[in-house]
């Protein structure tokens, strides 16, 4: 099936607008591009793009009432949402560690969350 | 009263104080405190969820608590000192200083001050926006307070106006808190905020970018119920035809920020009136000898990485004034031309080379860089673009005859 998608490019904030034509997993065609950066970021934009996702967990016993976390890897964008649904179903005790794995294979994506700030423990 | 005498005294713990005192103290001043206000060293960096800080200091991306984290650890290392809840109520230019904290009141007398008090965002009153006083109403900043850190959802239905990089960061975080987000409303013709920001916050969720827009009417009974937006003409000016209505019950207000200086305006610094932050000369030295600003407080920067560059090289030279402690002459102004927004520093008074960051008035293609004296060209350089969102770096080097001609240098963009 062949597609045709205008990406901009973000890798410098001239924001090439470059037009990727995709049939299947081969690049057919690519257009407006001012450098060659540009065509790796079109290429992984259409055919697989990714970003690093961030949100927080619920944290029980803790001095603040969420952790900030962040995925091991990027996540497949189509997946962003399956992702942070699966995130908010979780509640974790503290203390909490910066680093420490919060969730292992988050929605079978072979991505790890991971805790980005350390959250002490209240002794009530 | 607690008396007491340091090195180097650096007022605001957020990145740019965090970076600067590390910095005097790597650089050989022998105390170094940090007056921190909060109740927690880093400043913003803890709400700033987000991953992306640190990419073009050491190609390492990060987010805003993983960097706080770097930084206050550097700083215990260093045996920086920081004293959190501690506020400053003034300084002088004998670089004394009174703070208060649950222990009672600090006189702190240091051979050089950093000002390092960061910035605070513009409000609805800068807006100007009519309409009623109702709850629902929140700056960008203080809804990724309530979310980020205190696990508060500010609302369901939601606009944005101004597309400055925290309302774009924000536009994303509510869309995956659940929330409803109708649009961002920006009364340029262009985004303030940084291209990336523009494309993996909006452009990843469908999220409406209204440019030429602004916010013309607030209404509702407690809570916010509806806000009107319309197409401005040229001179900003909405244009009435065009007005419609959006249903919401939270207004986010990224216009811009501030910075923060009501300690220096009371030790009379001089401010400049576009970065509103102080006028200082190639070292960051304001016009009081031994105080120097770096961070927010100076101007607004771009990236934490950039401000925290910055900051080290305004904490290596308040070191070295704490050794030698030279009065310095005004020397020579920095004036911004046209197409130039604002440049610092303001002011020169040592020849050699220096860097000067500036900002361009508006976004253009192919442009050419001028520093000029008089009518003679001391730097040209040509710029592939401009984008007053993206702060412009160059190197020059002034001479002594151009310092000594006491005349006025230009920067232009044309």
């Amino acid at each position: 099936m062949i597609e045709e998608k205008e990406i901009t490019c973000i890798v410098c904030p001239i924001g090439c607008r470059i037009l990727v034509r995709t049939d299947e997993k081969q690049i057919e065609k690519l257009d407006g591009n001012k450098c060659k950066q540009g065509i790796e970021y079109a290429i992984n934009e259409a055919l697989d793009p990714r970003r690093m996702l961030t949100t927080s967990v619920l944290v029980k016993d803790g001095e603040w009432p969420l952790v900030s976390v962040k995925s091991s890897q990027p996540v497949p964008k189509n997946k962003v949402f399956q992702v942070l649904k699966e995130i908010k179903m979780v509640k974790i005790s503290a203390p909490i560690e910066s680093g420490q794995k919060i969730i292992n294979n988050v929605a079978n994506t072979d991505i790890n969350i991971v805790a980005t700030r350390t959250v002490k423990k209240i002794m009530k | 009263m607690i008396n007491r005498q340091v090195d180097v005294a650096v007022i605001g713990g957020g990145p740019a104080g965090l970076s600067a005192a590390i910095s005097a103290k790597e650089h050989g001043a022998n105390s170094v405190v940090i007056l921190d206000r909060n109740s927690w060293p880093g400043g913003i960096l803890p709400q700033c969820i987000h991953d992306g800080f640190g990419v073009e200091e050491t190609g390492e991306s990060m987010t805003g608590p993983e960097y706080a984290t770097k930084y206050i650890e550097m700083a215990k290392q260093e045996n920086v000192e920081i004293m959190i809840q501690t506020m400053v109520l003034q300084f002088d230019e004998k670089q004394n200083i009174i703070a208060v904290n649950k222990n009672g009141i600090h006189t702190i007398k240091a051979k050089a001050i950093v000002l390092a008090m960061g910035c605070r965002e513009k409000t609805r009153w800068h807006a100007m926006i009519p309409g009623d006083r109702l709850s629902g109403i929140f700056t960008a900043g203080v809804a990724q307070s309530f979310i980020n850190l205190y696990n508060i959802m500010p609302g369901k239905n939601v606009v944005i106006l101004g597309s400055g990089d925290v309302g774009l960061i924000m536009a994303r975080r509510l869309r995956f808190e659940g929330a409803n987000v109708l649009g961002v409303v920006e009364i340029l013709p262009y985004a303030s905020g940084l291209p990336r920001n523009v494309v993996q916050c909006l452009k990843d969720y469908d999220i409406p970018l209204f440019f030429n827009h602004t916010v013309t009417s607030i209404a509702g009974r407690e809570r916010l119920e509806r806000v009107k937006i319309a197409q401005v003409d040229e001179n900003m000016v909405p244009i009435s035809e065009t007005e419609q209505e959006l249903k919401c019950d939270t207004l986010l207000l990224s216009l811009g920020l501030i910075p923060e200086n009501e300690l220096s305006k009371n030790a009379n610094i001089e401010i400049d009136e576009i970065t509103g932050g102080p006028v200082v000369d190639q070292n960051f030295e304001t016009n009081l000898g031994g105080v120097f600003a770096c961070g927010n407080c100076l101007q607004v920067y771009d990236t934490v990485d950039m401000l925290s560059l910055d900051a080290k090289r305004v904490g290596k030279n308040a070191a070295k004034y704490t050794d030698d402690q030279k009065q310095k002459e005004n020397g020579i102004r920095l004036l911004s031309g046209e197409g130039v927004r604002y440049v610092v520093p303001q002011r020169i008074n040592e020849y050699g080379k220096m860097q000067l960051t500036l900002r361009a008035d508006k976004p253009k293609d192919v442009s050419t860089l001028y520093v000029l004296f008089g009518a003679k060209e001391i730097l040209k350089k040509r710029l592939p673009w401009v984008n007053p969102a993206i702060m412009i770096k160059i190197d020059v080097d002034i001479s002594s005859k151009v310092l000594e001609s006491g005349q006025s240098l230009e920067v232009k963009i044309k």
